[in-house]
């Protein structure tokens, strides 16, 4: 921030913060004195998908505008109001919906319900883990489907590692049942109001949750005639 | 296992090793133990081109009690281990067990926390048999060697003495990992 | 009192034990004491039968929890998780071709539909979802559609051997022995091929291998005829599916239901016909229905969907008899390496050897680099679909920037579908459960991933 324009040539902007990302240190995986690659100095920004887009401005949504205009005016005649949509992003012909997680139910339940948006189909969760977008780490992802409009979209909803709590859409798509115990399972997102949120894929006393990135990998190093292969999470990589 | 095993070694043991062998191996009965994809091919091999018929094994008994032959075909998970145990402790002596595929015998290429890296780690395996997954013929002659294996199995003191044998020798083995020099 | 026609039940017991477990009593039961044991059990307590995860009913690894009242299923529950073999997080560590060979075991009577759906995912987050020639996607819908004929007869003969018409199951392998060989000859592999990778497939078709192709077609042409022959008016086949494991528009809607159990209410949704990929608009198939939602119209359906998969495997024939590049032209990108069979059976093209050992070094690079690290894909998130024997495969494919996956989450048609066992199975009869199963067609590999 420059104090006074006392030429007036000079006028700092503000400097924008860069969004969470994810640094790389070094190259090739290896850290410590065991890096003789003569990178280990390297920090690199590694892209963050959920985080660089900024949502799409509206003039590209494209074909996708009627349907979220469609989803705002419905929301709004639920008295739901505009604030339960985050962000929306068309991407690859895609669009994505971000939604806060207190207003989850009712932004579902006006897909499902509203003619014109008619999403009978809702094709499951999808977790993702993010460990480097603090306060937002965990994503959970839904497909929907419209069988009547022919038409696709995707709802995002994040929590925080520290509060992972995501209201459970099983009353309105009963299907989504096993696919909110799988995301429990491998994530640890608890969803409020399942009817029965237990382990599914694991065994029912499994530790931990598999699919976050803070879990590894778990092989063990492969015994080959003379020597010894690490399992992949720990071997040398060269993609960095 | 039974009266054979306290026959007095000699002449007739071997007589009585060579015709329970034959009759055994004859007879040999297998349990489903399908989980994956190499279940698809052992019952390719049951069906009409690679016909285990002619061996008289085209009868996969359901029930582990009516089975000698467990052949574990496929990938085995943490939470399906401990029923594998469960099924194998259910068959009657005597028992063999053929681990069909590469997931069976090691862990194959899914070397994670799911998969337990090779059921040797959960039931005794008499023939490995690698491929992913292996062709029939492989699963034939994997199980070829199962009957050579049961036509030459020693009983009584013969059993003892080729089992301290064994355990001798694996006692001075060399690790794998340490067998180095191979590539000269 | 005694009856002369046997054991007096009421003096003697045969049970051979209860204990006590965390759950409850558990009984064990050894025959002829059944009614002995229904005695002892006070009228509501419940009887859980559990079907087990090793069960002849090749369905694989699945475990039924059935609670009973005589022969009547009270509650069903299905449990699965008997196969996970943690693939999604294996394929975070390796690159996005070797994705393809940990994808394609996933749902291993189907994997071209596991890769395929992966692989659009991968080119659309690439953005070269035009560029990929057209022979690669006739190549694809080719294997595809082969794979759609002997993944229903597995369907097939296993439900037919559950249901105990043996001999259903030894020509469903009978006929799927010849498109196995097929593969074989095409792709390299029986199962679980790796052969479609981003950017196109690995190879090209051997020189005779549309020749192969339409033996193959005439000999299913000659033999498909003996499915329906054999089951369509027969009597038993007709009492044990009919009616049985009954599941309207209405619940399909509220399970998520796709594939055949959804074209068993009536409702022609495939995603071949509403929101086509690989080409397949230009294709000239139907899409067959049936509206008796019962397991007799699902599996009426598998028979006339491999008779419309012919149809288009025909087309892909006629449409493969011109040369044309099968990978893409990005360097970058394309899978750089060829194979072919060497004196020991297996090995490099040797022409491919001499290409990037002695012509041109960047080729050798491109080997190099993408063989070692892979291709790099620009960031963002892609669900691509596509419409698998057994419903709508979905893949929501994560790139970070890097050259692996960040997420890849596989939306199994087989998982979802299962969810549907009790609402078929509830207040039917025990061995209407197996067949209600059947019709669902599930592939615990796709279920547990």
């Amino acid at each position: 921030m420059s104090d006074a324009d006392q030429t007036g040539a000079v006028e700092e902007s503000v400097p924008q913060p860069l969004p969470p990302h994810a640094t790389k240190r070094g190259a090739f995986g290896v850290a410590g004195s065991g890096d003789t690659s003569g990178f280990s100095g390297l920090v690199r920004r590694v892209a963050n998908p959920a985080v660089l887009p900024a949502g799409t401005p509206r003039d590209l949504w494209g074909g996708h505008a009627p349907t979220v205009d469609r989803l705002s005016a419905a929301l709004a005649e639920a008295g739901v109001g505009d604030e339960a949509i985050e962000k929306v992003l068309v991407d690859r012909d895609e669009l994505t919906v971000f939604v806060s997680r207190e207003r989850l139910l009712d932004v579902v339940r006006t897909l499902r319900d509203d003619p014109e948006l008619r999403f009978e189909m809702c094709l499951g969760v999808s977790g993702v883990h993010y460990p480097d977008e603090v306060g937002r780490e965990l994503h959970a992802v839904y497909p929907f489907l419209s069988l009547t409009h022919n038409r696709r979209l995707r709802v995002e909803v994040t929590a925080p590692d520290d509060d992972p709590h995501v209201p459970s859409i099983v009353s309105v798509y009963p299907s989504n049942n096993w696919h909110e115990r799988e995301t429990w399972d491998f994530f640890g997102l608890v969803f409020d109001g399942h009817p029965a949120l237990t382990r599914i894929e694991m065994p029912d006393d499994w530790p931990g949750h598999p699919q976050r990135k803070d879990y590894p990998l778990g092989g063990i190093p492969v015994e080959y005639k003379g020597a010894t292969i690490p399992p992949p999470d720990e071997r040398r990589s060269y993609s960095g | 296992m039974g009266i054979e095993e306290k026959l007095p070694s000699g002449f007739l043991l071997s007589r009585v090793e060579d015709v329970a062998g034959y009759f055994r191996k004859g007879s040999l009965w297998p349990a489903t133990f399908g989980l994956a994809c190499c279940a698809i091919e052992m019952m390719t091999t049951g069906g009409p081109r690679y016909d285990l018929a002619r061996f008289g094994m085209e009868v996969f008994r359901a029930s582990p009690r009516q089975a000698d032959l467990m052949i574990v075909a496929g990938r085995v998970s943490q939470k399906m281990a401990p029923i594998l145990r469960q099924v194998y402790d259910q068959m009657p002596n005597p028992k063999w067990v053929i681990s069909m595929g590469v997931c069976a015998s090691s862990g194959g290429m899914f070397n994670n926390y799911a998969i337990v890296q090779g059921v040797d780690h959960v039931v005794p395996v008499d023939v490995y048999l690698p491929g992913c997954p292996p062709r029939p013929e492989m699963l034939i002659d994997a199980i070829l060697t199962v009957h050579d294996k049961i036509a030459t199995t020693p009983l009584g003191p013969h059993r003892r003495d080729a089992e301290a044998e064994a355990e001798q020798t694996a006692l001075v083995a060399t690790p794998t990992h340490e067998m180095k020099g191979l590539l000269r | 009192m005694t009856d002369t026609t046997g054991v007096q039940a009421d003096d003697v017991t045969f049970t051979a034990g209860v204990r006590e477990t965390t759950e409850g009593p558990v009984y064990t039961v050894s025959g002829q004491d059944w009614d002995s044991l229904t005695a002892e059990i006070v009228g509501n307590e419940r009887v859980v039968v559990n079907m087990g995860p090793q069960h002849p009913s090749t369905h694989g690894v699945l475990r039924l929890i059935l609670e009973l009242d005589g022969e009547t299923v009270t509650e069903a529950r299905a449990g699965v998780g008997y196969l996970h073999t943690g693939i999604e997080k294996n394929m975070e560590y390796r690159t996005w071709t070797q994705g393809v060979t940990f994808c394609t075991r996933m749902d291993y009577l189907s994997p071209f539909y596991n890769e395929t759906a992966y692989v659009l995912g991968v080119e659309k987050l690439l953005g070269i979802s035009d560029q990929v020639p057209e022979r690669a996607s006739v190549i694809r819908v080719l294997l595809m559609e082969l794979n759609r004929i002997s993944s229903h007869l597995v369907a097939i003969a296993t439900g037919g051997m559950e249901i105990g018409a043996l001999t259903v199951m030894t020509i469903g392998f009978r006929e799927r022995e010849v498109l196995l060989h097929l593969f074989e000859d095409l792709t390299g592999l029986r199962m679980n091929h790796a052969f479609v990778r981003p950017g196109g497939v690995a190879q090209d078709l051997p020189p005779d291998g549309l020749d192969k192709v339409r033996e193959a077609v005439v000999w299913l042409k000659k033999h498909l005829p003996e499915y329906e022959a054999f089951c369509n008016e027969n009597p038993i086949f007709k009492r044990r599916t009919v009616g049985v494991g009954y599941l309207d528009l209405a619940g399909c809607m509220a399970l998520g239901m796709t594939g055949p159990v959804l074209r068993a209410t009536g409702l022609p949704w495939d995603l071949r016909k509403t929101q086509p990929y690989c080409g397949y608009e230009t294709y000239d198939f139907d899409v067959p229905t049936r509206d008796t939602m019962d397991s007799y119209g699902r599996f009426r359906i598998r028979v006339d969907e491999m008779w419309q998969s012919l149809r288009i495997v025909e087309q892909c024939v006629e449409r493969l008899e011109e040369p044309g590049p099968v990978m893409v032209e990005d360097k970058k990108i394309a899978w750089p390496a060829q194979l072919s069979i060497g004196s020991d059976g297996q090995g490099n093209s040797l022409d491919h050897i001499r290409h990037i050992m002695g012509e041109s070094m960047e080729a050798l690079i491109h080997h190099f680099k993408l063989v070692t690290e892979g291709f790099r894909v620009p960031a963002g998130q892609v669900y691509s679909a596509v419409e698998s024997p057994r419903g709508e495969l979905g893949v929501h494919v994560v790139s970070d920037g890097g050259t692996r996956p960040y997420r890849a989450h596989f939306r199994d048609p087989s998982f979802n579908n299962l969810q549907a066992v009790p609402a078929m199975t509830e207040g039917g009869q025990v061995a209407d459960v197996i067949v209600a199963v059947a019709g669902i067609d599930p592939v615990m590999g796709g279920v547990d991933r």
